[in-house]
């Protein structure tokens, strides 16, 4: 049973870097009535934009033929929960380390970024792969909007 | 999806950028940046007051072409960037390595004195 309070969305695309702006405006439209800052909301949108965009370019191939979920759950004046459904390679984040922004520029690295994005802006991140499913699931908590 | 302008006064060049910037668009500043490259620009103005959006595709191709200018001797300075984006250059720590004005005449004053 759902919680009272509990509001869900989802979208589901196809693996095209051509829909990320679909998605961008997908998820604004999710968020406007939960996070008043346009900055703060700003933020969240690009975090979620940085893990389909490497979902659909690394996990993918950008294959348009394949497909994948967005789902976002508010729990009002609480938390919203993103989770991001695909069936490509999955992500360890155990490996990640965050790359020096030096040695980017130095090596004229253009990714790196993201993901650092996505960490420093979201108050929980998680990936997980089960039965051929990758869920990578992130959540911003709401405490302080 | 980002429209892309370029003006050059002799080793000066203006980049306007329109739109909005992600990794389906990025290519083009890319495009955009190379060719400042190529055409011996020294002096490389980027106007921002129009961009509504960058996700980390775009920020890395500024950042690819930060040590190319170096050696190249070509001083670039961005401006006018929206709170939402200059956020995001804060939250990654860009706002140190890459020189950002408030307007025009500022980003020229930065850039004389680079």
């Amino acid at each position: 049973m759902p919680k009272p309070s509990l509001i869900k969305h989802s979208y589901k695309v196809s693996c095209a870097k051509d829909k990320l702006r679909e998605i961008r405006i997908f998820v604004e439209n999710s968020l406007k009535d939960h996070v008043p800052s346009e900055v703060d909301r700003a933020n969240i949108i690009m975090a979620i934009d940085e893990v389909c965009a490497n979902l659909i370019i690394h996990s993918n191939n950008c294959d348009p033929d394949k497909n994948f979920e967005v789902i976002i759950e508010v729990e009002k004046d609480k938390e919203i929960i993103f989770q991001i459904v695909d069936q490509g390679v999955g992500f360890n984040l155990e490996r990640y380390r965050e790359p020096d922004l030096k040695y980017l520029m130095a090596e004229q690295r253009k990714g790196g970024m993201g993901l650092m994005f996505v960490v420093r802006v979201m108050d929980d991140v998680k990936f997980t792969t089960r039965s051929k499913k990758n869920i990578c699931r992130l959540v911003k908590r709401l405490n302080g909007q | 999806m980002i429209a892309i302008n370029s003006k050059t006064e002799g080793l000066i060049e203006w980049l306007t950028l329109v739109g909005e910037v992600d990794a389906s668009s990025s290519i083009e500043l890319d495009k955009a940046m190379e060719a400042s490259l190529k055409n011996g620009t020294k002096k490389l103005l980027v106007n921002c007051e129009g961009l509504e959006y960058i996700s980390s595709a775009g920020l890395g191709v500024f950042m690819s072409y930060l040590e190319p200018f170096r050696k190249s001797g070509v001083r670039m300075v961005i401006y006018g960037l929206n709170d939402k984006v200059m956020n995001v250059f804060s939250i990654l720590g860009l706002d140190e390595l890459i020189k950002i004005a408030t307007n025009q005449e500022d980003a020229q004053t930065v850039i004389d004195q680079a």
